[in-house]
């Protein structure tokens, strides 16, 4: 059953544009997410996830299904070794709202299957990728985003 | 108050904490599904939500007529980052992991 689904909501000292290119502009993914987002970004096109390493080694692969600069942006989302598994595919929307002076940025992680690799990964990543991007376009500097997972 | 102060106030209550339990148990349910599994009225229940929901470690999404309700640990993230340094974070981990294993099955709650 691909029912998990999981609703992530930050609220960013910061413009629409600005969170919108924080998302997909390498330069800052560098910063905050230490990921690489790749795409052209149009609707059908494909995306993939990539580090910074020697190897630029693919975590994550996917489609774009939407894309509303700099509203919305919907994706599929899998584990690279699961590209060609339509079944592992989960879903992946950036909703960026104005509100005041702020922008309410909410990311919905759903079609999880319950209890997968990917949900585990999910539920500890998101929080600390959004986290930091907050503290990144507030103060101009991230927090240690993969501090653990580095170390360990 | 500024998002830290309705943060630790939101947590500084049992029965908001039972809330989030029950969430991250189960993410994504209506104030019904919430009520069944808790000591509390109903409108204790949507009370404490709303000062969950203000200090944004609630996020709801309406589907037709029914509102589902969703953990949102973020903010909690946020203040983790602040005071827990890179190097601090696996040895934490580890005395945690030292505490569950020596206290067994108690409830990691207390």
């Amino acid at each position: 059953m691909k029912d998990g689904k999981f609703v992530y909501v930050t609220y960013i000292a910061s413009t629409p544009e600005k969170v919108w290119d924080a998302l997909l502009n390498s330069e800052i993914t560098k910063k905050y997410w230490e990921r690489e987002n790749v795409s052209d970004w149009k609707p059908g096109s494909s995306w993939k996830h990539q580090r910074y390493d020697e190897a630029r080694t693919v975590d994550l692969v996917g489609k774009v299904l939407e894309s509303q600069p700099p509203k919305r942006l919907v994706l599929t989302w899998a584990f690279a070794a699961d590209a060609a598994n339509p079944a592992k595919h989960t879903r992946v929307t950036f909703d960026i709202e104005s509100i005041d002076e702020m922008v309410r940025l909410t990311v919905t992680h759903d079609e999880l299957e319950s209890g997968s690799e990917m949900e585990r990964g999910i539920t500890s990543g998101w929080p600390r990728v959004l986290s930091s991007l907050k503290t990144l376009m507030e103060t101009g500097k991230p927090l240690r985003t993969w501090a653990k997972a580095k170390n360990a | 108050m500024d998002d830290a102060d309705k943060v630790f106030k939101a947590l500084a209550d049992a029965s908001r904490r039972k809330l989030l339990d029950s969430l991250y148990g189960n993410s994504g349910q209506t104030l019904t599904e919430l009520c069944e599994h808790l000591d509390m009225t109903r409108q204790a229940v949507s009370q404490h939500l709303a000062v969950l929901e203000a200090a944004n470690l609630v996020s709801t999404v309406r589907r037709g007529r029914e509102k589902l309700h969703y953990l949102n640990p973020v903010p909690i993230h946020g203040i983790f980052g602040r005071w827990v340094k890179k190097f601090e974070r696996q040895r934490l981990d580890a005395l945690r992991d030292l505490k569950k294993k020596l206290e067994g099955d108690r409830d990691e709650r207390r």
